[in-house]
């Protein structure tokens, strides 16, 4: 039974043919996870307390930017500086007094997997990188959630349903199943690299709200097994159908200990197998390793500590004989380079030992 | 008579365009190596390619009138 205030609050919901009292108890009773509170998450987020999901978790490590106001409609210009979960939970609570939030203010790995997700029952993916969707993919296919996807870039966004129950009882696909790997470091960039109209995740975050309203409530017909492309320039919707694919199998873990072992940074190329500040102590002391330094020639400070050659990034390509047989290992000034300079050598000698300087000579000991 | 190919994303800027007309060929395998002729970076992309409107996992027969889709994946948020 319905209270008369829930009624009034819902009514123009409660009033649709095939909605009704039903689907509203069951929003009520609805435990959903919103991963990331930025472009994608805030308006998901609105949407689904103004409709009365009751229970709502929301994890972002982040605090409010001013280059997150053009799209991120929770937050205010007096926010930033504040956690997103903070300012979210406490606008979202004077939305809708009546739903349960809570928070976690952590960056979403594996742990946090294994702790929150057998609590809630649906989640929603509103992050920014591969790492953390093929880790939430990874994540939601073990424990069994559904996952409802969303993405943009530029002026185009995609939204899909994974993983969720067919009529026929299987599970359909998931996130692997389109893409079973992720691409390459750099090739597909990011909103902060490539840009993002500020309404285009308002339109695709609102999607995702949607497919959470319609999974809970059984209405419609969801977006299992398609994947919806927008497009803000023409208005054009697209939807292709997805299938299972081989390949995906091969990529899953198929165990939460195996899970709990992966490394997402890795896999979608954010890192390679690094020497920390120990292992750049030992350094030294390998006599087996070439010390490469990929920095132009102008770069301060000098590597002094070791001999190492001078080979600037752009001229490897041509000089990657000099290292041929060697166990290498690239150094710049904060890794990033250094890391690019590994691909490139690995393109040369796939079989290579080579390593880059975690960090770069930022990370080094400062000489006395 | 040519087949139009759909692209998404950032791969219109490998292409320079969303909508290209790519005559005389058979199956999307023919199709690829034609577009990676004239696009190499293409070559490189990640993409799945749907003809009309679903995805395939194999090389795939295609006609003139078949609407081709390359689709990469998006990251943002």
């Amino acid at each position: 039974m319905l209270s008369d205030k829930t009624y009034d609050r819902y009514q123009r919901q409660l009033i649709l043919k095939g909605f009704g009292a039903a689907a509203q108890d069951k929003l009520a009773a609805a435990k959903v996870l919103v991963i990331g509170a930025g472009g994608l998450g805030c308006p998901a987020l609105q949407y689904l307390v103004a409709a009365g999901v009751g229970h709502l978790g929301i994890v972002d490590n982040d605090v409010v930017a001013i280059s997150n106001l053009h799209r991120q409609v929770l937050y205010d210009h007096e926010d930033i500086g504040k956690p997103k979960v903070e300012v979210a939970s406490q606008k979202l609570t004077r939305l809708n007094p009546g739903i349960s939030i809570q928070t976690w203010q952590v960056h979403f790995g594996q742990q946090q997997c294994a702790e929150l997700l057998p609590l809630y029952e649906i989640v929603v993916d509103g992050t920014d990188n591969f790492a953390s969707r093929y880790l939430i993919n990874d994540a939601c296919v073990l424990w069994q959630k559904p996952l409802v996807f969303g993405a943009v870039s530029q002026f185009e966004g995609q939204v899909a349903v994974f993983n969720s129950i067919r009529k026929d009882g299987t599970r359909s696909v998931n996130y692997r199943d389109l893409f079973p790997l992720p691409p390459a470091a750099g090739e597909v960039l990011s909103c902060a690299e490539a840009g993002v109209l500020g309404v285009l995740p308002g339109v695709i975050g609102t999607m995702q709200a949607t497919e959470v309203i319609k999974l809970i409530t059984g209405i419609g017909e969801l977006l299992t097994d398609r994947l919806l492309t927008y497009n803000a320039l023409t208005q054009d919707f697209f939807t292709m159908q997805l299938e299972s694919n081989p390949a995906a199998v091969d990529h899953l873990p198929t165990s939460v200990d195996s899970f709990m072992k992966m490394d997402y940074e890795v896999l979608c190329g954010n890192k390679i197998t690094g020497i920390d500040e120990i292992s750049y102590r030992e350094l030294a002391g390998r006599q087996d390793l070439q010390i490469v330094d990929v920095r132009d020639l102008h770069e301060q400070p000098r590597i002094t500590e070791f001999s190492c050659l001078t080979i600037p990034l752009k001229e490897l390509e041509w000089n990657l004989d000099e290292l041929d047989g060697k166990k290498v290992v690239f150094i710049c000034q904060s890794g990033k380079r250094s890391m690019q300079a590994v691909q490139v050598f690995r393109g040369y000698d796939p079989d290579a030992e080579v390593y880059y300087l975690s960090g770069g000579v930022n990370s080094m000991p400062k000489q006395e | 008579m040519a087949t139009e190919v759909m692209f998404f994303g950032q791969l219109t800027e490998i292409t320079g365009s969303s909508r290209l007309a790519v005559a005389d060929v058979r199956d999307t395998d023919a199709l690829k190596e034609k577009l990676f002729q004239d696009y190499p970076s293409l070559s490189a992309a990640k993409f799945r390619i749907a003809v009309n409107n679903k995805i395939i996992n194999d090389n795939t027969l295609i006609s003139e009138d078949s609407k081709i889709a390359f689709m990469p994946p998006f990251s943002g948020g």
